[in-house]
């Protein structure tokens, strides 16, 4: 046993019924970094999470959190974790305060200690107005924070996220992602799932592409992006007289008739940018849109799965030019 | 500290939680006060001449039926209970309970603690209301107390059910409606309203052997001096079994594989 890793699994497997949801999965996740597990609606993402925390049992397998054994010693895996759902797991009968409150006492904090934490936390969160106010009338964004607070009462040292960023505001966002950047740097583990490609790109150390219940990739993003071909600029024309020109000066760059689109292929360095451009004026081509296209996540997933990833995000990285 | 001290306290913090959702929610709350009180009402004020003459009774008839209401009373309790129990795991915090290192037993303890508790001070306010109405007791201290442990151990052992329905009821609505047979039905086909003997035989033959009659008959006896018999043993056997089929059924379902969402 490998006292660096935090999370160890080895064939993890469950099915519901004759629905196989994870196939055997092999995760070795170093302690103090972050690891995504990436993958579309229903790939087995949350399942992978259940079963890790100790909410759900394995249908075979094995795993270590912690250095502690999943089946045999799940108190003390529970000690070691937190977990964050899909779905909040706050009591909307209870304010925020109490809510942070309720997990001080279960965690055992003193009363003073607990009362502390929880307002920290509170500040922390951005909630210290809303705290005296029942849960029940919390905004999506508010849940998700009080939900994420409430997790970091215990001094967790493996948290897990199953989709922490789902359905908030871009800016919520941001905030979600700058409080797991805060924890990692404090030196804990993090498990987030999630099916923003971007998302993994931004913040994992690693990411695993989890499909049917099978990991069909991981790697760092960058090795991930490595994988895949490389990028290309995308020319769009006004019609297509104009596109059969250009297509006539980029002999090998594949063209898409009804896009009215051209994509030559290159580094998108800046060298390889005003060459292509000189040729456009050389030629007197007229380019009404140019796009520069580095491969993202989106390339990653589609290239290994063969399929797109559903949900996925529809801003991607380009920088646009007209 | 040792295992059971953190059982005892993980236990208080549950019971405290269940203590602040009563308090949040005193609709679902009173509601177990509510529906006896309108049944004691409506039995007194609209049936009850014509009951009280049929049975015997007179204007006594509020003598009569005070006794089951008290008894179904604990029943409209446990609709409350079962509603509490099923909205408590749609929401989510449960799951987030089962994922920490606390007693696991602590959450339905804590639940059904909290829950005679509710219970017994509903049973107040409703016994306060039958005084109002003009219910008139033979019982000394010792016969009240021993009253008042015969409905605890009803809502306790009817609490174990109740929560049982809460965690097998896919809905809030699922959980109260499940719970009717000991909101209602049990309740009219027993002594609680009229006695066994002026229902048809074969009515007769279940009414006379099914817990609440036992109940309501202990309840008679202590409360307004009629023999109790056997009843108070066969009360107490009926709370004894439901309770621990209850409390049994109940940790079945809680400690079983959470479906996948």
């Amino acid at each position: 046993m490998n006292n660096s890793l935090a999370i160890e699994a080895t064939g993890l497997r469950k099915s519901y019924g004759d629905k196989l949801v994870l196939d055997g999965i092999d995760l070795r996740i170093p302690a103090g970094t972050i690891f995504s597990l990436l993958g579309p609606n229903g790939a087995g993402k949350t399942t992978a999470v259940q079963i890790l925390s100790t909410y759900i049992g394995a249908d075979a397998g094995e795993a270590r959190i912690a250095g502690h054994d999943l089946a045999t010693e799940p108190d003390s895996v529970r000690a070691a974790i937190g977990v964050t759902g899909q779905f909040s797991a706050v009591d909307g009968l209870l304010t925020g305060e109490e809510n942070l409150v309720l997990m001080a006492k279960l965690c055992h904090l003193g009363k003073r200690a607990g009362r502390r934490r929880a307002s920290d936390l509170l500040e922390q969160f951005d909630l210290v107005e809303a705290g005296k106010k029942m849960v029940a009338t919390y905004s999506g964004g508010m849940r998700r924070r009080l939900d994420l607070a409430m997790t970091l009462v215990g001094s967790a040292r493996i948290i897990f996220l199953d989709e922490p960023t789902t359905g908030l505001d871009p800016r919520s966002r941001h905030t979600m992602w700058e409080i797991i950047r805060g924890l990692v740097a404090e030196g804990v583990t993090i498990f987030l799932t999630t099916q923003y490609l971007e998302e993994a790109d931004e913040l994992a150390d690693r990411v695993a592409v989890l499909d049917h219940g099978k990991l069909v990739a991981e790697g760092t993003p960058a090795e991930l992006k490595r994988r895949i071909p490389g990028s290309h600029v995308q020319l769009r024309f006004a019609d297509s007289a104009r596109l059969d020109l250009a297509a006539r000066t980029f002999g090998g760059a594949a063209r898409d008739d009804n896009a009215l689109t051209l994509q030559v292929p290159s580094d998108g360095g800046v060298r390889s940018l005003r060459a292509l451009l000189d040729r456009i004026d050389d030629d007197s081509i007229e380019v009404d849109e140019l796009t520069v296209h580095t491969p993202d996540l989106d390339d990653v997933f589609f290239a290994l799965t063969g399929h797109p990833s559903t949900d996925s995000n529809p801003s991607k990285e380009r920088e646009t030019a007209r | 500290m040792s295992t059971l001290a953190y059982a005892v306290r993980d236990t208080r913090t549950m019971l405290h939680r269940d203590f602040m959702h009563s308090l949040r929610f005193p609709v679902m709350t009173l509601s177990g006060v509510i529906t006896p009180v309108f049944f004691l009402a409506m039995f007194v004020y609209v049936l009850g001449g014509a009951l009280g003459t049929g049975i015997g009774a007179g204007d006594e008839y509020i003598n009569f039926i005070a006794p089951g209401i008290l008894v179904m009373a604990v029943g409209t309790g446990s609709a409350t209970t079962a509603v509490n129990v099923n909205t408590d795991m749609t929401e989510g915090i449960i799951a987030r309970f089962r994922t920490m290192s606390i007693s696991r037993q602590s959450v339905l303890t804590g639940t059904a603690v909290g829950a005679v508790i509710r219970t017994m001070l509903s049973l107040v306010l409703v016994t306060a209301a039958a005084m109002l109405m003009g219910f008139d007791t033979t019982a000394n201290v010792g016969e009240w107390l021993a009253a008042a442990g015969v409905l605890a151990l009803f809502a306790l052992a009817l609490t174990w059910v109740s929560i049982g329905l809460g965690l097998w009821a896919k809905s809030p609505g699922g959980a109260n409606g499940s719970t009717m047979i000991v909101q209602f039905l049990l309740p009219f086909l027993s002594s609680a309203f009229v006695p066994t003997g002026s229902m048809p035989s074969w009515l007769r033959a279940f009414a006379e052997n099914q817990p609440y009659t036992h109940l309501i008959n202990t309840m008679r006896g202590l409360l307004q001096g009629e023999p109790i018999g056997d009843s108070a043993v066969l009360a107490v056997i009926w709370c004894v079994a439901i309770g621990t089929i209850g409390y049994l059924w109940a940790r079945k379902l809680y400690n079983r594989d959470p479906a996948a969402s």
